[in-house]
C-alpha cells in the first residue's frame, strides 16, 4: 500500500521485466506428422520433380531441416496448368455450382478438424508465433472457405446486370509470411467462381500449403482443379509465363509485382496484384492512447512485422507524442521474443536468414540516417534468426527507413501538429495498401480514414481482417481486391445477362 | 504526501472498449504452467480479502471465517496467509480478537454499503465504528447517484471527508463499476477516487451484476499507471466479485504484472475481493503439490 | 413569347430563317488549341498536323507533346481532390449541365462532324453524344449505393467498402467517332470522382477541343477534363508511363498499341483499362469501377 511518500518523477518506472514471469509453455509437436520429402501435388498426386530437384525447407527458430520439397521447373509447371486446363474443362466449370460449394465447405470443415496440426506445422516452417498461428492463420483460413463457399451458387447475384462466367486457369503465387491463409485468399474465390488452379506457395515455407494438398485430395476434390507446385522465383515465373493459364494472382514484393505486370503485358491474362505497402498509423491527440499503443503494436509487430499492411510508419501528434512513446516502450518491454512454439510468444522467429540480413541492413541504414533506435532488452536464442521489436526515433519523410518497406518488426516514428500535415505525410509514398487513424471524435476518424489513399483503413484498431472484408492497395501497392464481393470479380468475366461468356466488350 | 497535497484529477481520457477488450484477449491467451502457476496461485491466495457480506452474518459466522483466514488448509505446510478478512462494521470487533497478532489485516465495508444511500453524517460515523472496533482498511461506496448525475466534485468530496475519517486506515474506493455504464465512466470515476485520497480502487460490491471483470479492472489498473506516473504516489487495485476460479485469478495477475509491473503483485497493491477463490486456489495448489485432482470436499467450506 | 423555344436544328428551319447569315461574308476561320486546365494553350512544341476538311479547308490541328501531357497532368493533378470532394449531387447537375450546354449547341458540333465524317452519323453522334452525358450524369449519385458494399465481419466493426476515383486518368480516345467515342471514354471516370487527360481521335479530333469550349462555359472545374490532340505513337508512352497518373484507358484493338500501354503502365503500376470502340446505346456501368479504388474501412462497435 502507497506509504505517502511520491516516488521523484525520474524514478516513476514500471518493473515491467523482472519478478514473477511464466514458464516455458511449449505447443505439444507429437500429433502433427512431418514427412521427409514432399513431391509436387499435380492431377490429384504427389509426384517428384521431372528433373528430381529438391531443395529443404528449414525452421528458422531453429536453422534444422524440417523436410526435402520438390522443385518444380518448367515441365512441371506445364504438366500442372495442364491438369488444370483439363480439369476445368472436364469437371469443374461444367458441375453445378452449388456442388463446387460443397466442395469448399468440405475443405473449410477440414480445416477446422486438423487447426492444430496446421498451426503447428505453419509455425514450425515459417517462425510465427503458435498463438497467431491458432487464433489468427488458421481460422481464418478456414472462413475464407466457408465464406466463399456459398458464393459458389450465387454469383449471379454479386453483380447487378451482369452474368458471371468463371475464367480458366488461375496462377497463384503467394508469400511466406501467411502461407495458409495467402493460400486460402487465392483458392477459394477461385474455385468458387469455377476456375482451376494452379498455385505456388513460397520456397520458405511450402508445408502447410501441401498439407492443404492432402486436404483438398481427402476432400475428393476432381482430381487437376487444384494443383501445387513449389519452388522459389524461377518456378513462379514459368507459371505466371504460361501462355495456357487465364488468370494470374501474385501476392508478394513490388519489384516482383511490377515484372509480372511487364510479363503479361500483350497478353490476354487477367492479373491481381497484393503487394508492399508502408503504412502510417495517425494517432490523434484526442485518441484513446492506451488504446492506441496496442494498436500500435498489433500494427507492427504481428507477425514479426512480415505484413504487407503493417503500420510501419508512425505519426503521433506532439501534444501527446512523449506520453505515447513512454507507453509504447513499456508495452514492447512486455513483448516475449522467442521459440514460436511458446504460447507465450508474442513475436516469433524472423522467415529466414536471407530477410533478416535485409532488417539488419535497414537498421544500419537507420542507424547512419541519424535514426535513434530503441529495442527492450530480450534474451534472444542461440540459434535462429531473430529480431527484437525497434523503434526508430529522430527519423524524418526522406530517410530511407520511412520511405521503403522493412517487413520487420521495426517502426519508424514521426510526429506532426495538425489534421491535414498528418494526412499529406501519410500520403506522401508510393505505397497505399493501408492505414491507421487514431482519435476518439468520430467526425474527425471518418474525415481522415476517408482521404488517406489506401485500400484498407482502421480507426481505432489495426491488423483486422475478415473473409467479408475487400483487401488491396491503391497506387504501387496493387491492383485489385481480395475478400468479400469486390474480391470475387477477379476471377469471373461479366457478360450481359444470360449472354455466353466472351460477349461483352 | 496528504491527501490535501494531492493535485486535482486532470481530464480523464477516452476509453476505446473494443480496443480494452483486444487487449483483455491478450491478457487470457498467457499460458501459464508448472512452477510459475505455482508460485501465482500462492501469489493469489496473499492477496485475498476473505469476504462474508451477507445480511446473515454472525459472530459465529465470522469466527470460522478467521479461522479459514489463520489455517486455510491444514495439509498443505507453508501456505500464505490471505491479506484480510472483510466483514460488516458491526463485526469487526469480532474479527479484531480472532486475529490479534496474526498480522491479517481487517478490512470492513462502510459508508452505507452497498448503495450508499445514506446521508453523509451517516457514513461517517459508519466508517468511524470501522475504525474504532479495530478495521486497518476501509472499504467505501462512491454516490453513483452523484457520479451519473455530473456531480463529480461532489463524488470527490465525499471521498477526501471520508478519508479523513478513517484516520490510520487505508481506504479503499468501491466505485461499483456495474452502475456506471461505460469504461469512460469508469475510467473518470477511477481518477476521481486516485486524486481525492483513496489508497486502493475497487471495482464493486459484489451486490451488482456484472461485478469485477477483466476489462473494467484493465481500465482501473491504467488509471493507476497514469496516476503513478502524474505523482509518484502508488494506488493499489481490489477487483471484487465474480472471481471465484484459479484460472481467471492468474489472468489478473498476467494483466498487472504486463500493466504495472511486479511493484503491483504484492498484497499490498493488489488483492481479491471474493469468498469462494480461496478453496479453488487451494485446490489447485494441491492438484500442483500431488498430481491428483481434489475434490471439493478435501476443503473446508469456511 | 411565341418562337422562342423553336428547334434551330433542322436544316428547313434554318433555310425558312430570312435573317440567316449570307453567302459573301468572308467567314473567320477557327484556329484548334489544346483544352486543358480549363484554358486553351497551344502545344508547347509548337507542331502542328494539318487535317484537310470535306470543304477542302485545312486546318491546323495541334500535335501535342510529352512536355503537354506533362503540365496537363499538373493541372488534372490539381483538379481531382476538389472534383472528388463535391457532391455528388453537385457533380451529377454540372455533368448534366454539360448535356444541356451540348444540346443547345448541337447544330455546331454537327457540323464540325460532318466536316469529316458524313452528316447523317454526324447527327447521330450528337445525339447519341448528349443521351451518354445525361446517362452518366445520372450515375453520379448512384454508383456508389450499387457497387459498395457493408460487411458482416465477425469481430466488433463497422465494416465496409466503398468506391473512391483512383485520381487521375489517361484515356486513350477511341480513333472512331470524335465527339461520343471521347465522351464515353472519359465519362465514366470523371463520373466518380477521377480527373481525366484523354487523347482525343487522331481522325476527328475538332470536335474534342469544341467541347473543351463547352465545357469551358458550363460548370465543370479547370482540369477536371482536359483534351490533347496528337499522335498517339508519340503520346502512348508517357500517357501510359507518367507516374502521377493512376490509372489509363485504352480504347482500341490495336496489338502493339496495347503492348506498349501494358508495359508502359508497369512504372507505377498503373490500372489499364482495354476497350473497344463503344456503340451508341451502349453503356456498360462497370467502365466506372476501371477507374475506382475500394477502400474498406474499419471502425470499432463499442462504447
Amino acid at each position: 500500500m502507497n506509504d505517502d511518500s511520491p516516488t521523484p518523477p525520474a524514478e516513476r518506472r514500471l518493473r515491467l521485466d523482472d519478478g514473477w514471469s511464466y514458464a516455458p509453455a511449449p505447443e505439444g509437436t507429437d500429433h502433427l506428422r512431418v514427412d521427409s520429402s514432399y513431391g509436387l501435388f499435380i492431377d490429384g498426386a504427389f509426384r517428384a520433380s521431372s528433373s528430381g530437384e529438391t531443395f529443404s525447407t528449414i525452421n528458422p527458430a531453429t536453422e534444422e531441416p524440417l523436410a526435402e520439397v520438390a522443385l518444380a521447373g518448367v515441365e512441371d509447371v506445364d504438366a500442372a496448368v495442364r491438369a488444370a486446363r483439363r480439369a476445368y474443362e472436364t469437371v469443374w466449370a461444367p458441375m453445378a455450382p452449388a456442388d463446387r460449394g460443397k466442395y469448399l465447405y468440405r475443405i473449410a470443415r477440414v480445416l477446422q478438424e486438423r487447426a492444430r496440426e496446421l498451426a503447428v506445422l505453419e509455425t514450425l516452417d515459417g517462425g510465427k508465433p503458435i498463438r497467431e498461428s491458432k487464433s489468427v492463420d488458421v481460422p481464418l483460413a478456414a472462413a475464407h472457405f466457408f465464406y466463399y463457399a456459398g458464393w459458389a451458387d450465387k454469383l449471379d447475384f454479386a453483380f447487378p446486370g451482369r452474368s458471371a462466367h468463371s475464367l480458366g486457369v488461375a496462377a497463384q503465387v503467394i508469400p511466406w509470411n501467411f502461407p495458409l491463409l495467402m493460400a486460402a485468399w487465392k483458392l477459394a474465390p477461385a474455385l468458387a467462381c469455377g476456375n482451376t488452379v494452379v498455385l505456388k506457395p513460397a520456397e520458405t515455407t511450402p508445408l502447410t500449403a501441401l498439407k492443404l494438398a492432402e486436404i483438398v485430395r481427402d476432400a475428393g476434390l476432381p482430381e487437376g482443379v487444384v494443383n501445387i507446385v513449389t519452388g522459389a522465383g524461377e518456378t513462379g515465373a514459368a507459371l505466371v509465363q504460361h501462355e495456357d493459364v487465364d488468370k494470374v494472382a501474385f501476392t508478394g514484393s513490388t519489384e516482383v509485382g511490377r515484372q509480372i505486370q511487364r510479363s503479361v503485358a500483350g497478353t490476354s491474362k487477367r492479373y491481381t496484384l497484393e503487394l508492399g505497402g508502408k503504412a502510417a498509423n495517425l494517432v490523434f491527440e484526442d485518441a484513446a492512447i492506451d488504446q492506441a499503443v496496442e494498436g500500435i503494436v498489433n500494427g507492427i509487430f504481428f507477425n514479426q512485422g512480415h505484413v504487407c499492411c503493417a503500420g510501419s510508419r508512425l505519426f503521433v501528434q506532439e501534444s501527446v507524442a512523449d506520453e505515447l512513446l513512454h507507453k509504447l516502450k513499456d508495452r514492447m518491454r512486455t513483448l516475449r521474443v522467442g521459440s514460436p512454439l511458446d504460447k507465450n510468444t508474442d513475436i516469433g522467429a524472423i522467415n529466414s536468414k536471407a530477410q533478416l540480413e535485409t532488417i539488419r541492413d535497414y537498421l544500419d541504414v537507420g542507424e547512419g540516417e541519424g535514426a535513434e533506435i530503441f529495442q527492450p532488452a530480450c534474451e534472444l536464442p542461440a540459434t535462429g534468426y531473430w529480431c527484437p521489436p525497434t523503434l526508430l526515433e529522430g527519423v524524418s519523410q526522406s530517410s530511407r527507413v520511412v520511405q521503403e518497406e522493412i517487413f520487420g518488426p521495426v517502426l519508424a516514428v514521426q510526429t506532426f501538429r495538425t489534421v491535414d500535415e498528418a494526412i499529406k505525410k501519410a500520403n506522401n509514398t508510393p505505397y497505399g495498401l493501408s492505414g491507421g487513424v487514431w482519435s476518439d471524435k468520430g467526425a474527425k476518424a471518418f474525415r481522415v480514414t476517408s482521404q488517406v489513399r489506401a485500400g484498407v483503413l482502421w480507426a481505432n484498431t489495426y491488423n483486422k481482417f475478415d473473409p467479408t472484408a475487400p483487401f488491396g492497395g491503391y497506387k504501387e501497392s496493387g491492383v485489385g481486391r481480395e475478400g468479400g464481393l469486390h474480391g470475387l470479380a477477379p476471377y469471373l468475366e461479366l457478360t450481359a445477362p444470360g449472354a455466353p461468356a466472351g460477349t461483352l466488350s | 504526501m496528504t491527501v490535501s497535497d494531492r493535485p486535482a484529477a486532470p481530464p480523464s481520457p477516452p476509453i476505446d472498449e473494443v480496443g480494452v477488450n483486444d487487449r483483455v484477449a491478450r491478457f487470457t491467451s498467457r499460458s501459464i504452467k508448472k512452477e510459475a502457476k505455482v508460485e501465482a496461485l500462492r501469489l493469489a491466495l496473499s492477496m485475498v480479502d476473505l469476504t462474508t457480506l451477507e445480511g446473515a452474518d454472525t459472530e459465529g459466522k465470522v469466527v470460522q471465517l478467521c479461522n479459514k483466514a489463520k489455517a486455510p488448509h491444514a495439509v498443505l505446510p507453508d501456505l500464505p496467509r490471505v491479506a484480510a478478512v472483510c466483514v460488516y462494521p458491526t463485526l469487526v470487533h469480532v474479527a479484531r480478537a480472532e486475529l490479534e497478532g496474526t498480522g491479517i489485516h481487517i478490512a470492513s465495508v462502510a459508508t452505507g454499503f452497498p448503495a450508499g444511500q445514506v446521508p453523509l453524517e451517516a457514513k461517517l460515523t459508519d466508517t468511524r465504528t470501522a475504525v474504532e472496533a479495530g478495521a486497518d482498511e476501509i472499504d467505501m461506496v462512491i454516490s453513483r447517484g452523484d457520479f451519473l448525475a455530473g456531480r463529480y466534485d461532489a463524488v470527490a468530496e465525499e471521498i477526501r471527508t471520508v478519508k479523513e475519517a478513517c484516520g490510520d486506515a487505508h481506504l479503499k474506493v468501491i466505485l461499483e463499476t456495474g452502475e456506471l455504464g461505460s469504461l469512460d465512466a469508469v475510467r473518470r470515476a477511477s481518477d476521481i477516487a486516485l486524486y481525492a485520497g483513496g489508497d486502493f480502487i475497487k471495482t464493486s460490491t459484489g451486490k451488482v451484476q456484472p461485478a469485477a471483470t477483466l476489462p473494467v479492472t484493465l481500465v482501473m489498473l491504467e488509471a493507476i499507471r497514469d496516476f503513478y506516473f502524474a505523482t509518484g504516489l502508488k494506488a493499489g487495485m481490489k477487483p471484487a466479485g465474480g472471481i471465484s476460479k484459479s484460472k481467471l485469478a492468474l489472468q489478473y495477475l498476467v494483466m498487472v504484472k504486463e500493466t504495472l509491473g511486479s511493484d503491483w503483485l504484492h498484497p499490498d497493491l493488489f488483492r481479491f475481493g471474493a469468498s469462494s477463490l480461496a478453496n479453488d486456489l487451494l485446490m489447485q495448489l494441491t492438484k500442483q503439490a500431488t498430481g491428483i485432482y481434489p475434490s471439493p470436499d478435501d476443503f473446508s467450506l469456511d | 413569347m411565341t418562337d422562342v423555344l423553336k428547334p434551330e436544328t433542322s436544316a428547313a428551319t434554318e433555310a425558312a430563317d430570312p435573317s440567316g447569315p449570307t453567302e459573301t461574308r468572308l467567314g473567320i476561320r477557327k484556329t484548334y488549341k489544346l483544352y486543358v486546365g480549363g484554358a486553351f494553350p497551344r502545344t508547347e512544341s509548337g507542331r502542328y498536323d494539318p487535317l484537310m476538311l470535306a470543304d477542302g479547308e485545312v486546318v491546323n490541328v495541334s500535335r501535342a507533346s510529352r512536355k503537354d501531357v506533362r503540365e496537363a497532368v499538373v493541372k488534372a493533378r490539381a483538379a481531382q481532390g476538389g472534383w472528388a470532394h463535391r457532391s455528388a449531387y453537385n457533380r451529377a447537375q454540372i455533368l448534366y449541365r454539360i448535356a444541356e450546354m451540348l444540346e443547345g449547341r448541337r447544330r455546331q458540333f454537327e457540323e464540325e462532324l460532318a466536316s469529316i465524317e458524313p452528316e447523317s452519323d454526324a447527327r447521330a453522334e450528337v445525339s447519341a453524344t448528349i443521351d451518354a452525358i445525361v446517362y452518366w450524369a445520372g450515375w453520379c449519385d448512384k454508383f456508389q449505393q450499387t457497387f459498395s458494399a457493408v460487411n458482416p465481419v465477425a469481430s466488433s466493426h463497422f465494416n465496409f467498402s466503398v468506391l473512391e476515383p483512383t485520381g487521375v486518368v489517361t484515356v486513350v480516345a477511341p480513333q472512331r467517332a470524335g465527339l461520343f467515342g471521347l465522351v464515353q471514354s472519359a465519362t465514366p471516370a470523371v463520373v466518380t470522382g477521377n480527373s481525366v487527360l484523354a487523347l482525343a481521335s487522331a481522325e476527328s479530333p475538332l470536335s474534342a477541343i469544341t467541347l473543351g469550349e463547352v465545357l469551358e462555359s458550363s460548370d465543370v472545374p479547370p482540369g477536371v477534363f482536359n483534351f490533347l490532340t496528337g499522335r498517339r505513337d508519340e503520346l502512348l508512352a508517357p500517357l501510359a508511363s507518367h507516374r502521377d497518373v493512376n490509372a489509363i484507358v485504352y480504347c482500341g484493338n490495336d496489338v502493339e498499341e496495347i503492348r506498349v500501354v501494358q508495359t508502359e503502365a508497369t512504372a507505377n503500376l498503373k490500372r489499364v483499362a482495354l476497350r473497344s470502340d463503344p456503340l451508341p446505346g451502349t453503356f456498360d456501368p462497370y467502365w466506372m469501377l476501371d477507374t475506382c479504388e475500394v477502400k474498406t474501412t474499419w471502425h470499432p462497435i463499442g462504447t
